[in-house]
């Protein structure tokens, strides 16, 4: 009575076997792949592939579609997402579907705006644009270690990308601010700055809090957002301070 | 390097102690008083139990090793360790720090502060009262780094920022001023404060684990709690360097002599305990040492970052004929 058969791919048959051979125990030497499943059992059906669909219009509609349609597809995600710091409502679309693209470009903006003229390197005066570009940066990171060593739970780049976004208003008071000093100098030239930047400042306090607020145990809440404060705030009075040379 | 003693004689001890109970003698307390080991010996005989705690865990802070010898006769300092139960069972119960270093956990126990408890810090910070010890208060539980961190970041901005508004509103009148907003000065900002946070508590650290292995001390510290009190001592600063936009010299004078009057108190008090068993000159020395260095910290930033009031009043019309009669002389 020893079925020692390897037979994995017979079709099932009607003679009444035990499901499971232990003959092989008794020779010792085979082991256990001379165990086999009884060919008693049918085995058919569909496997279905849930995700098959998509993945295979992926694979080929990513690689062959235009350039052109690649780019609007990122812009039009980058589109929704300032619109929805614009626009803060308690929603997921920032934290979920997170990009670096739109950062990358407001803080490329917004250094450009803001580094001083090369004629004047030698003198003391406002941020290069690599000075820039390493606040924002290196503040954002620190905020972010910050948050998550305080025991949130919002990821690492999910973090990064609320922060990047909510400089949004921040740029758009640096455009101003530039369009301001096209004008003559004077206080109301000055007033009229210190009005759009404090008020764009706390447009992006408001939004960014809105997203992160929420990752934080309630008890630890300030000591997250205090940061963020704090990093908005050098942006802003980099902002205000930037003279034309 | 006193760890390492203290830890190699325990292995030694507990060594022998099996010895002797697989030979069938008796573990009498007695036996415990070894001869041989000189110095260790009256720090462990107080506290035989200490033996199985320092096995667990060699590498422990130094802040435990000296124990709590019993009949020290200071009672401020035994209220300062708590007494020997609380501290057994904090020691037993929960090893915070036991994460390997290399591993995100590590960093979180430094972080594991709430709201209040980082407000009533600075509170304490503010208010230094010569009864109460800072580090006992509020921090022997649970050192931070977010009080240091963020407190020297604000200390930065708020230096930088107030020196550039102050140097505006001086020279507000004047036709050849030419308003820069000076971004340099952040750079040399940050390096200074947070160099004085970081290398001067660990300057006083090895100091004071140096003197401990001298002279035995009944409270040391461990570096995280005298970066913390560095840290929140800082604290003081910052409406300080608000205050310092004013532009009249008496005024920050004032300021400066307030806010070393408050947080070198604050030091000063809290270091006292550490250094008082040692010889009076040394622990003099130390005291005064650590109230020069906050000195020439804020006395430097002051003169650095803000200049002097008094440039507003040299009149600018005497300079320009002065400068008319140099052009005219050298044509």
């Amino acid at each position: 009575m020893a079925e020692a058969e390897e037979s994995p791919g017979d079709p099932g048959t009607a003679s009444p076997r035990p499901l499971v051979s232990l003959g092989s125990a008794t020779k010792g030497t085979e082991g256990l792949s001379d165990i086999s499943i009884s060919q008693d059992i049918p085995v058919e059906g569909e496997i279905t592939i849930p995700m098959r669909s998509r993945i295979r219009e992926f694979d080929s509609s990513t690689l062959n579609e235009s350039v052109r349609n690649t780019i609007m597809r990122d812009l039009k995600a980058v589109g929704k997402k300032f619109m929805h710091v614009l626009y803060p409502r308690k929603s997921n679309t920032l934290l979920r579907d997170w990009d670096l693209w739109g950062p990358l470009i407001l803080c490329v903006t917004l250094a450009l705006m803001l580094q001083r003229d090369s004629a004047d390197s030698e003198k003391d005066g406002g941020p290069q644009f690599a000075e820039v570009f390493v606040i924002v940066w290196f503040g954002a990171v620190t905020i972010t270690l910050n948050s998550k060593l305080l025991g949130g739970n919002i990821s690492f780049f999910q973090s990064l990308c609320v922060l990047g976004y909510c400089i949004l208003p921040l740029t758009v008071a640096m455009l101003i601010c530039r369009l301001v000093l096209l004008a003559d100098p004077g206080p109301v030239n000055f007033m009229v700055r210190l009005f759009v930047v404090i008020v764009m400042f706390a447009w992006s306090i408001v939004a960014s809090t809105a997203f992160l607020a929420d990752s934080q145990p309630p008890n630890r809440r300030a000591l997250a957002v205090y940061p963020v404060f704090l990093f908005y705030f050098v942006i802003s009075w980099m902002i205000l301070t930037f003279t034309p040379q | 390097m006193s760890g390492g003693e203290i830890s190699s004689r325990t292995l030694q001890i507990f060594f022998l102690i099996i010895g002797r109970r697989l030979t069938g003698r008796m573990a009498a307390v007695d036996d415990l008083q070894f001869e041989e080991f000189g110095n260790a010996a009256t720090s462990l005989t107080a506290n035989p139990d200490a033996t199985t705690v320092n096995i667990e865990d060699p590498g422990e802070t130094p802040k435990h090793q000296p124990g709590s010898p019993r009949g020290s006769g200071r009672e401020e300092d035994d209220e300062l360790l708590g007494n020997d139960d609380s501290d057994k069972t904090e020691l037993l119960a929960g090893q915070k720090k036991s994460s390997p270093f290399w591993t995100f956990e590590y960093y979180q126990t430094f972080f594991d502060v709430d709201t209040y408890q980082v407000f009533d810090r600075i509170k304490g910070s503010l208010l230094p009262i010569p009864g109460k010890n800072f580090v006992r208060l509020y921090i022997r539980s649970n050192p931070d780094l977010y009080g240091p961190f963020w407190i020297c970041a604000t200390l930065v901005f708020a230096i930088a920022i107030s020196g550039n508004l102050s140097n505006f509103l001086i020279h507000l009148g004047e036709k050849t001023y030419h308003y820069v907003p000076e971004f340099r000065k952040v750079s040399i900002a940050a390096t200074i404060i947070y160099a004085y946070a970081w290398l001067v508590p660990l300057a006083l650290w090895g100091f004071l684990m140096w003197r401990n292995s001298k002279v035995m001390n009944i409270v040391s510290y461990s570096f995280l709690e005298i970066v913390c009190v560095y840290g929140y001592s800082l604290f003081i600063y910052i409406p300080t360097a608000i205050l310092w936009i004013i532009p009249q010299k008496a005024v920050r004078w004032i300021l400066v002599m307030i806010a070393l009057g408050i947080s070198g108190s604050l030091l000063a008090m809290t270091f006292w305990p550490a250094v008082r068993e040692d010889n009076r000159r040394v622990a003099l020395a130390t005291i005064v040492t650590i109230v020069l260095l906050h000195m020439l910290l804020s006395v430097g930033c002051l003169a650095y970052f803000f200049d002097a009031p008094e440039m507003d009043h040299l009149p600018t019309t005497t300079a320009t004929p002065n400068q008319t009669v140099a052009a005219a002389k050298s044509s």
